[in-house]
């Protein structure tokens, strides 16, 4: 059995990065407080870590080295010049909690970034504290209730899930102590709005929405679900997971929306960083304005000064130690500030040619559509349901063996409701060249379905490791490294 | 097609229920459930003493790609679970209806046991979803 | 057109490809009267070469001060190979490793992440890490909530002596839960949690009980005494940690005769920095009995088809996209890309080199409450072992000192009189490693100018 080298196996007892530590120090700690044993770090130099880890990084792939279309996720390109520049040494150096009159230049940053995500969603404030986009969804949620409990109105507890929607948002609306009501989508990937009339009532706190929805198109009926909710006494929640497919297009504000969080990692490009760190700023319309969590950037004449409790006392509170992911947010502003004006509204404009060009080519090359007749928004749905049914080969085997093709597999068994689907979405940063060798490699993979399946079926074997067994990782739980059982089992 | 003994009852969400000799009611998973769900990797047992009502989640059963809640088919008291499973969830997917049932409940209403679904009326549920 | 590849040939060849006469009719499905004409708020577009400038003007504007504030986030040297290789795209720009076979770097490092976190604390597992240090407590009492199967009550203690940004953050991420926080005072004299207090509570059904060490004010808290209290009393722990500060004291899983449950914290110490409060990430550690309630992602290791080792998710059945509506938690993300900082800056620095640093920022810190002490109207408010912050006294108003220190370059520390009244004029500072001896002296020099 060959393996890849853990860092521990570098390690040997004495050896240390020298040039990277003061020395000599003695720590004063009373006996009792003191710590006996040291923790198990490597003993490493730094060349060794260095290369252990960049050889580690070549296993991944990753925007920068691969087309990446995971659908709901959009992974497009994310531009240096926001991450060198949001590392300027000043801004690494300065501590969260130094005086305002020592953070003039990073508040004037984090102002005009509210001002423009305002502008561009249509919303009255927003506040960029969330740390991830189910934050966000936590913060939105959390506000709607504070509203209606202002109000007196204590009945309202019931928050209005589609079924299409992702999992945080059920998850989001139990964390936040409200139950879930499920609403079915209609053949044609719009809300029932039959079923929504049922559905709302006196208990209706509000309403989740993904719009366009994670089946990939735009909810038609928009205006209409947003008077069915509003009428009934609910707000109207917008999850911005799928912005990038509207940006300057339509504003989540007009539609309707009280409430929406936006996935800076997402639309504003910033990194996704092997799984974070996300960032999920909160827009809100006028009457949520009191209740936006803390703190927010104010200006007064030229000055910027932190809003806190004392300027908002009915906030929802704070979300984090001190403001969010600040870092992230620099990125965003970089980038927002990058695009402009024109350059805002060609986001939608060329994801949504990237998506229904490569939706077309596919279903020329005899892939179903999950959702026929309908305009993909920035990312669309193909079921493989009947090369599973006909061939014995499912969409995990068609993403996986895309994996040797150099390419990330599309986003794989969601939405929950499309059998073997998947979910592809290209980004308007993607090249009609790069869109056209995925078809190849789909189509080659179709064709090598009917003629070797099983062949498919054991795919990636161009990757560092073959398909893993999920079920021993669940079972035989090994989380941590054990140098111990490592020798016994070497031995 | 799965195997639905045809002397226990059902639920639509999947249990069997079978009422033994001492009046006790031992619930598990029917074999459909198990092939649906995939290996299990994890099953979270109730504990011995505890209330149940009818309808209640009282077990879960986790797959790798899926976790469900198990409902007691009828209310009362448990008094045995299988510890089994702690170490070896697999008993579920390799015998539903024997050495891989969940737990066994003292029913406090009889009555509920002739509520629940029959085989035939169970396989019809089955049918149902395949399609 | 910044970061779009197309060609005009491009568009019209895709545009024939889909049959429509324009890009524009792609949004043919929103309603025309939704339709947004003009973004007038947002500004024209800047060249990458106008935009650096702009921001490094901000950059300068702001500065660099000589920091001495801590309270949750500390200075420290940064090895250049850190951020070197976490910036490297396959780092940078990878998401989620949903694609096991094709993250095995990003997989193979949070393992590696995993191991090094569950010793540093002495427990047996670790998550793929938190939002940060705040939230990370809030999910750890919901957690602790989920876990103490015995105990109804929701009901958690937590110390006058918890970072009090934590309590706030805690309650508002809780709140939909019904959780019941009591807030135990602390010896005046002492700045440590008192004993003394917890007796109201004995025999009560408490879930859990959270020490923070070292305390808000930088002090050591008994914390074997306070766990052993709590699992008499058939409470929980929660530890709440500095994981630099592990390099020289107990690990939480040593604290009192059985160790504690769960152990939270912000990773910024360990090679992320300050960048005006975020990204960081918060860690959690926990015994193994508790894993499937733990929330966040988990690493595991495992085979593939031919039986080699590699690394996948695993235990995704507690998360939100598999139990929606019953998940432990909403968290999706993780904080992947200061994860992975933390654990090349672990490896360079190894456990001596941590060590070094903590006593390093120990002992700065002690230089520093003997050169400002020497001030006249500075006291000294806590003189029991501390960690690297302490708590000063002025006969004057903390933020005005601050304004007129901050005019003169330096950051002096964190006003506690909001938060703290009864301590009077109050002030939190801290010396990191980074602190010299000069730097020291400088601020000593400023603050009697200041006071004169």
């Amino acid at each position: 059995m060959s393996s890849r080298a853990l860092i521990f196996d570098h390690s040997r007892p004495g050896r240390t990065a020298k040039a990277q530590h003061p020395q000599g120090t003695e720590a004063q700690v009373p006996s009792h407080l003191r710590r006996k044993r040291r923790p198990m770090l490597p003993e490493v130099s730094e060349l060794q870590a260095v290369r252990h880890y960049t050889k580690l990084s070549q296993l991944n792939f990753s925007i920068d080295t691969h087309f990446y279309p995971l659908g709901s996720c959009t992974m497009k390109y994310n531009p240096r010049a926001c991450n060198q520049l949001a590392m300027l040494p000043e801004f690494l150096a300065r501590h969260p909690l130094a005086p305002a009159s020592t953070g003039q230049g990073f508040m004037a940053c984090m102002y005009e970034l509210q001002e423009m995500l305002k502008e561009v969603t249509g919303m009255k404030g927003v506040s960029l504290t969330p740390m991830a986009g189910a934050q966000g969804e936590f913060a939105g949620v959390a506000m709607i209730r504070a509203y209606h409990r202002s109000r007196g109105d204590l009945a309202r507890t019931q928050i209005i899930v589609p079924d299409a929607a992702h999992g945080t948002n059920p998850a989001t609306a139990t964390m936040c102590g409200c139950t879930v009501v499920e609403i079915p989508s209609l053949p044609n990937g719009d809300i029932d709005l039959e079923a929504l009339e049922k559905a709302v009532g006196p208990q209706t706190a509000g309403i989740m929405l993904t719009n366009p929805s994670t089946l990939g198109v735009f909810e038609r009926r928009i205006q209409e679900v947003a008077k069915i909710v509003h009428d009934a006494g609910g707000l109207l929640y917008y999850d911005g997971a799928n912005l990038n497919a509207i940006l300057g297009k339509v504003r989540p504000g007009d539609m309707g929306f009280d409430v929406i969080h936006m996935n800076l990692h997402k639309t504003f490009s910033t990194p996704h960083g092997g799984g974070g760190p996300g960032s999920g700023a909160v827009g809100v319309n006028e009457r949520l304005l009191p209740f936006m969590p803390i703190p927010i950037v104010g200006k007064e004449g030229d000055r910027y000064r932190w809003l806190d409790e004392r300027d908002l006392p009915q906030t929802i509170g704070r979300l984090s130690a001190f403001m969010g992911n600040a870092g992230v947010l620099l990125r965003a502003y970089v980038y927002m500030r990058m695009l402009g004006r024109a350059g805002m509204q060609r986001v939608a404009e060329f994801a949504a040619l990237n998506a229904n060009y490569l939706f077309a080519r596919l279903q020329q090359e005899g892939f179903e559509a999950a959702y026929p007749g309908r305009r993909a928004s920035h990312e669309f749905i193909i079921t493989l349901k009947r090369q599973a049914r006909e061939l014995g080969v499912n969409a995990m085997d068609f993403a996986k063996r895309l994996l040797d093709y150099g390419f990330h597999a599309p986003t794989t068994y969601f939405p929950l409701l499309v059998p073997e689907c998947l979910l592809i979405e290209p980004t308007e940063t993607e090249a009609k060249e790069d869109l056209d060798a995925f078809v190849a490699a789909l189509v080659a993979i179709q064709r090598e379905a009917e003629q070797d399946a099983a062949k498919v079926k054991g795919a990636p074997y161009t990757l560092p490791v073959r398909r893993l067994d999920d079920v021993r990782a669940a079972k035989q739980l090994d989380l941590t490294y054990q140098p111990a059982a490592a020798a016994a089992a070497a031995s | 097609m799965s195997s639905i003994p045809a002397d226990l009852k059902y639920l639509e969400s999947h249990e069997w229920a079978r009422l033994e000799s001492d009046g006790t009611v031992t619930v598990g998973i029917s074999d459909h459930a198990q092939s649906a769900l995939g290996d299990l990797v994890f099953v979270e047992v109730p504990t011995v003493g505890q209330t149940v009502s009818k309808g209640a989640a009282t077990a879960v059963v986790e797959s790798v790609k899926a976790a469900s809640d198990v409902y007691s088919p009828v209310s009362g008291e448990i008094v045995a679970v299988n510890e089994a499973l702690g170490g070896a969830p697999e008993l579920v997917n390799q015998d539903p209806y024997g050495e891989g049932w969940l737990f066994k409940v003292k029913p406090s209403d009889t009555d509920e046991l002739s509520q629940l679904l029959d085989a035939k009326a169970y396989e019809k549920v089955v049918e149902r979803e395949a399609h | 057109m910044p970061f779009i590849p197309h060609t005009e040939a491009d568009v019209a060849a895709m545009l024939q490809t889909i049959g429509v006469p324009s890009i524009d009719a792609l949004f043919d499905e929103i309603p025309a009267a939704l339709r947004t004409r003009a973004l007038e708020g947002i500004p024209e577009a800047l060249s990458e070469m106008e935009v650096a400038r702009l921001l490094q003007e901000r950059a300068q504007q702001d500065g660099r001060p000589l920091n001495f504030i801590g309270a949750g986030a500390y200075e420290h040297h940064i090895p250049a190979a850190v951020w070197a290789i976490v910036t490297r795209g396959e780092f940078y720009s990878a998401y989620t490793p949903y694609q096991a076979e094709a993250s095995q770097g990003t997989l193979q490092l949070l393992y590696e992440y995993q191991t090094m976190m569950a010793s540093l604390t002495g427990m047996q597992v670790s998550n793929a890490s938190l939002y940060d240090g705040a939230s990370a407590l809030a999910e750890a009492c919901l957690m602790a909530v989920r876990a103490h199967r015995k105990s109804k009550s929701a009901h958690i203690l937590v110390p006058a002596t918890l970072n009090p940004t934590y309590l706030k953050v805690a309650r508002t991420i809780t709140e939909g839960q019904n959780l019941k926080f009591d807030v135990l005072p602390y010896e005046l004299k002492q700045g440590t949690t008192q004993r003394s207090s917890l007796d109201a509570y004995a025999g009560q059904d408490i879930t859990a009980v959270v020490i923070q060490q070292p305390n808000f004010f930088g002090l050591l808290e008994d914390v074997d005494a306070i766990t052993d209290w709590a699992h008499a009393n058939n409470a929980l722990v929660i530890a709440v940690v500095n994981p630099l500060s592990l390099a020289i004291l107990k690990p939480p899983g040593e604290w009192g005769a059985k160790g504690v449950d769960i152990v939270v914290g912000d990773g910024q110490p360990l090679g992320v920095p300050l960048s005006s409060g975020g990204p960081y990430f918060g860690f959690m550690t926990t015994r193994m009995e508790h894993v499937r309630q733990m929330p966040g992602r988990i690493i595991g290791r495992t085979v593939d088809l031919d039986g080699k080792p590699g690394f996948t998710l695993t235990l995704q059945a507690r998360e939100q996209h598999i139990r929606r509506s019953k998940a432990t938690s909403n968290i999706c993300t993780n904080q992947g890309l200061l994860v992975t900082a933390a654990t090349i800056y672990m490896s360079l620095l190894g456990a001596e080199g941590l060590e070094q640093v903590a006593a390093t920022c120990q002992q700065q810190t002690n230089k520093l409450v003997d050169a400002l002490t020497k001030v006249r109207g500075v006291r000294l408010v806590f003189d029991g072992p501390r960690f690297h912050e302490a708590v000063l006294q002025l006969d004057r108003k903390v933020d005005d000192v601050l304004e007129k220190l901050a005019r003169a370059g330096i950051v002096g520390g964190f006003d506690l009189s909001q938060q703290y009244p009864e301590l009077g004029q109050a002030l939190l500072v801290c010396a990191t490693e980074t602190r010299t001896d000069e730097d020291i002296k400088r601020y000593a020099t400023t603050l009697a100018e200041v006071m004169q």
